[in-house]
């Protein structure tokens, strides 16, 4: 009965979203009432498909074998978060938590956008309301998740081992939150080119969205790097698979579109460019969407491919997309570019960092379409593996790097670079000196790691540099600088938090690449193995049953070089419904480094053990959260809460600088 | 305006925002392509031709031996491509299992261009069909071989003629296709 009733929630959804999308377009110009109606349908879009996505989820939590859904990704002895989880750990339920994602982000709009003048709103709300009805059409159509089996089997098929793991239940709703939140500067983006209020006030309106979504982009692909590094179980934390890729290209085009929103916000110039960013961003995080669910692409994401799926899913694609680009070109060529600036100024910098991120954008897509365009132009088909990306994308992105810490330091219009290099120098001889001294302990085992060093250190101090200078540290009293660092906006200590972010996240990489050491060998309970200074003693080997798997257990104790002992467990386990044996690796963290242990096959009486030590891999993920946390810092900053300009007439305040 | 300009300003300026347009026009277009021809079984020079002569040495922590053109004589015998970083090798290898539990054929692997710690580790995980494993470190065999992508599968008849070809990982189809072809090498009739 609950089955029904979330289907039933579904089909209603999808009909008022189209009801809304149809009428908004047509009176968008009719005033407050129009936009309340909308406004209205998207909290009720909201609450339909929450009723929908928690039918689905009882179902699986009773183990309700009835429906097909539960049938074939979940099993009775399963533990209960991964019951929960498993209802997206498959094509037709993902795609329901894509839909519940924004129909949330439809409410929030409908909730916190009673300032926006009621024609945009009422464009924005019919945008989203015109992607809820497609996808929630083709879910319905194609892919339905409330469809029965006649009779109910006693027990279920099992979800992936891989997915039996609470990355699963973190991972993706983060990561459609970042994807789909897009949608939100998508809809303004049309609204915009439908209304013409392609202004400042717009920009402002949508970089809330554009940071709140980037933010959640942040943390789900860090997650998804996460969990692929401890789940896999070959210690590497980014393949450049296609689907990965698909993660990464709106993270790129976003983070472009956060930068030139400012420009547009601030100088009103860039506009043509944002509203395109805005559109581009949106535009592949359903591009992402495509190459998975289609199956167009194999991936370890793909979980069912189905060619008339992906034609469908193709189409609706197209004409979305398609749509939104023809009215790109109608509106966009009439556009008036307004805020003239000098080449070094804040406008240039953040123009170049645009240019450098939508060049190593571009050369992600080539490197993940490109073997898909060929197999359809010529039938060969090849694989573009990790060499291309990291050759191009580490071109591209270590001059950003470079010019990186600049960039704040400019004023806007024109500003003066010898001015900015004098406060650099601090950072710049600090970045240098710690570069030394790290490669001299370390010993320079790749030619570029001192290179690599030097941008990590450059960036994280280059940040710093940012609040001293502008706390006046150093010139003036303890106390008043004191005073004023506390003072300084928050969008100023967001810039530098995310920028320091950036630089530990690239010290985590460039010390991980290239300090990492391995080791192979077997053991037999007893033995003992060093490794880095660290003394690994296999102690033990037992069979332990899991609630769905049998296990075999290796039991540890690791001493670190600085004398403390730990115990450790690595896991080899079969999953009893489908069969498949999974590794759970044993990871230990010492401070920002960490000790990964893998239990291998066993070999006649002995078990192969594999280690790894890898320094400073944490900082790797922990420079995202450092990112995402500035993404937060900025949506506390006052300019969202109180104080929104009224329509773009020029008469924005100039920045609290 | 300039005058060197060859369109009117607002004309440029829609031709350069028409780019996203066609741009996507075309990628949809070839992406349609892609999805209804899936079919990758590619014509080869080698097919009804002899396999190319080569030796290549094992993978020691594998524990199989390794792999020459004198192994593939006598009966017939799948040759498969692999390496631990090529992501439809994963893919595809549940069914390289299958394929060796139905038919009991000789399956050999050539691994391309791998680390033997990394192709180890990979058989570990999904676990291991080959009877033979080549190392293939700088890909000479497997240029010889004609393979230019991974993963490739190739079937072998039992006088050392190549039989059939498959570019790309295994699906259900065409692993249909291989069992039905080693179950009529085995048995003429």
């Amino acid at each position: 009965m609950a089955i029904e009733l979330g289907h039933f929630a579904l089909v209603l959804a999808f009909a008022i979203a189209c009801v809304s999308a149809i009428g908004g377009y047509f009176y968008w110009r009719s005033g407050e009432r129009i936009a309340l109606v909308l406004g209205q349908s998207a909290v009720l879009q909201f609450i339909l498909v929450a009723i929908a996505f928690a039918a689905l989820i009882q179902a699986f939590v009773k183990s309700d074998f009835s429906l097909a859904l539960a049938v074939n990704n979940s099993h009775s002895l399963k533990p209960l978060i991964f019951k929960i989880s498993g209802v997206w750990g498959n094509h037709e339920g993902s795609m329901l938590l894509w839909i519940l994602i924004l129909v949330a982000f439809g409410a929030m709009v409908a909730t916190f956008g009673r300032r926006l003048p009621s024609d945009l709103m009422t464009l924005v709300l019919a945008t989203q309301s015109l992607l809820v009805a497609a996808f929630a059409g083709f879910t319905l159509f194609t892919s339905n998740p409330f469809e029965r089996v006649v009779p109910a089997p006693f027990e279920g098929n099992d979800l992936n081992p891989v997915l039996q793991d609470i990355g699963l239940a973190v991972h993706p709703p983060l990561l459609y939150m970042g994807y789909v939140g897009f949608s939100v500067c998508f809809s303004f983006a049309i609204a915009a080119l439908i209304s013409g209020r392609i202004d400042q006030a717009w920009a402002r309106w949508v970089r809330p969205w554009t940071m709140l979504s980037w933010t959640f982009l942040t943390l789900g692909i860090a997650m998804g790097s996460y969990w692929a590094y401890y789940e896999l179980g070959w210690g590497g934390w980014w393949f450049w698979d296609p689907v990965e890729n698909a993660s990464f290209m709106p993270w790129l085009a976003g983070t472009a579109l956060l930068h030139s929103a400012l420009v547009m916000e601030k100088r009103n110039a860039l506009k043509i460019w944002t509203i395109f960013l805005s559109i581009i961003t949106f535009s592949l995080s359903l591009l992402g969407t495509f190459l998975v669910r289609s199956g167009i692409l194999t991936s370890v994401h793909t979980f069912a491919s189905d060619p008339t799926r992906g034609l469908v899913i193709l189409t609706l694609l197209a004409l979305v997309i398609g749509g939104a680009f023809v009215l790109f070109a109608l509106r966009a060529s009439s556009l008036r570019q307004g805020g003239l600036f000098a080449p070094v100024s804040r406008e240039g910098a953040l123009i170049l960092n645009n240019l450098f991120l939508a060049s190593a954008l571009g050369a992600v897509l080539v490197g993940t379409l490109y073997p898909l365009l060929l197999d359809a132009l010529t039938g060969t088909t090849i694989s573009v593996g990790a060499p291309f990306f990291n050759l191009t994308f580490g071109a591209l992105m270590s001059p950003l790097l470079l010019v990186l810490p600049f960039g704040p330091l400019l004023a806007w219009k024109r500003a003066d670079i010898v001015g900015a290099a004098q406060r650099l120098i601090g950072a710049a001889a600090l970045a240098v000196s710690c570069t030394i001294l790290v490669a001299g302990l370390g010993g320079v085992s790749i030619s570029l790691a001192p290179l690599g060093l030097l941008l990590g250190f450059w960036v994280a101090f280059g940040a710093i540099a940012e609040l001293i200078d502008r706390s006046k540290m150093g010139r003036i009293p303890p106390s008043e600088s004191w005073r004023r660092l506390i003072g300084l906006p928050r969008s100023t200590w967001s810039t530098a938090l995310a920028h320091f972010g950036i630089g530990v996240t690239v010290l985590g990489i460039v010390a991980t690449s290239a300090w990492e050491t391995e080791l192979v060998t077997t053991l037999n309970p007893g033995d003992n193995v060093e490794l880095s200074g660290y003394v690994i003693a296999f102690d033990s080997l037992a069979q332990v049953p899991g609630p769905n798997y049998v296990a075999d257990e290796g039991h540890f104790t690791v001493t670190s070089p600085a004398g403390d002992t730990r115990p450790l467990i690595a896991e080899r386990r079969t999953y009893v419904a489908s069969g498949m044996p999974t590794t759970e690796a044993a990871i230990e963290t010492y401070y920002f480094s960490q000790l990964y242990l893998q239990l291998g096959e066993p070999l006649e009486a002995t078990q192969v053990i594999r280690v790894w030590h890898k320094p400073f891999i944490t900082l790797i993920w922990f420079g995202a959260v450092l990112m995402a946390a500035a993404g937060v810092l900025s949506l506390s900053d006052r300019r969202y809460r109180i104080g929104l300009p009224r329509t773009g007439d020029g008469t924005v305040r100039a920045p609290a600088e | 305006m300039r005058p060197s300009d060859q369109f009117p300003r607002p004309a440029r300026r829609l031709f350069l925002a028409s780019i996203p347009v066609v741009v996507v026009v075309g990628l949809v277009g070839t992406f349609a392509v892609a999805l209804n021809d899936r079919s990758t079984d590619l014509p080869s020079v080698l097919v009804n031709r002899p396999a190319p002569n080569f030796t290549l040495p094992p993978i020691l922590a594998t524990g199989v031996p390794g792999l020459g053109r004198a192994d593939l004589l006598g009966q017939v015998s799948v040759v498969n491509v692999f390496a631990s970083w090529c992501i439809p090798c994963r893919d595809e290898h549940p069914l390289l299992v299958e394929l060796k539990e139905r038919t009991g054929v000789r399956l050999f692997g050539v691994n391309l261009k791998d680390e033997e710690s990394n192709a180890t580790a990979f058989l570990e995980e999904l676990g291991n069909p080959y009877d033979a494993i080549g190392a293939d470190r700088d890909g000479r065999a497997s240029i010889d071989w004609g393979v230019y992508g991974v993963p490739e599968t190739f079937l072998v008849g039992a006088d050392g003629l190549v039989l059939r070809r498959h570019v790309g990982p295994l699906d259900r189809a065409s692993l249909d296709e291989f069992v039905a072809a080693i179950a009529r090498e085995k048995d003429p009739r």
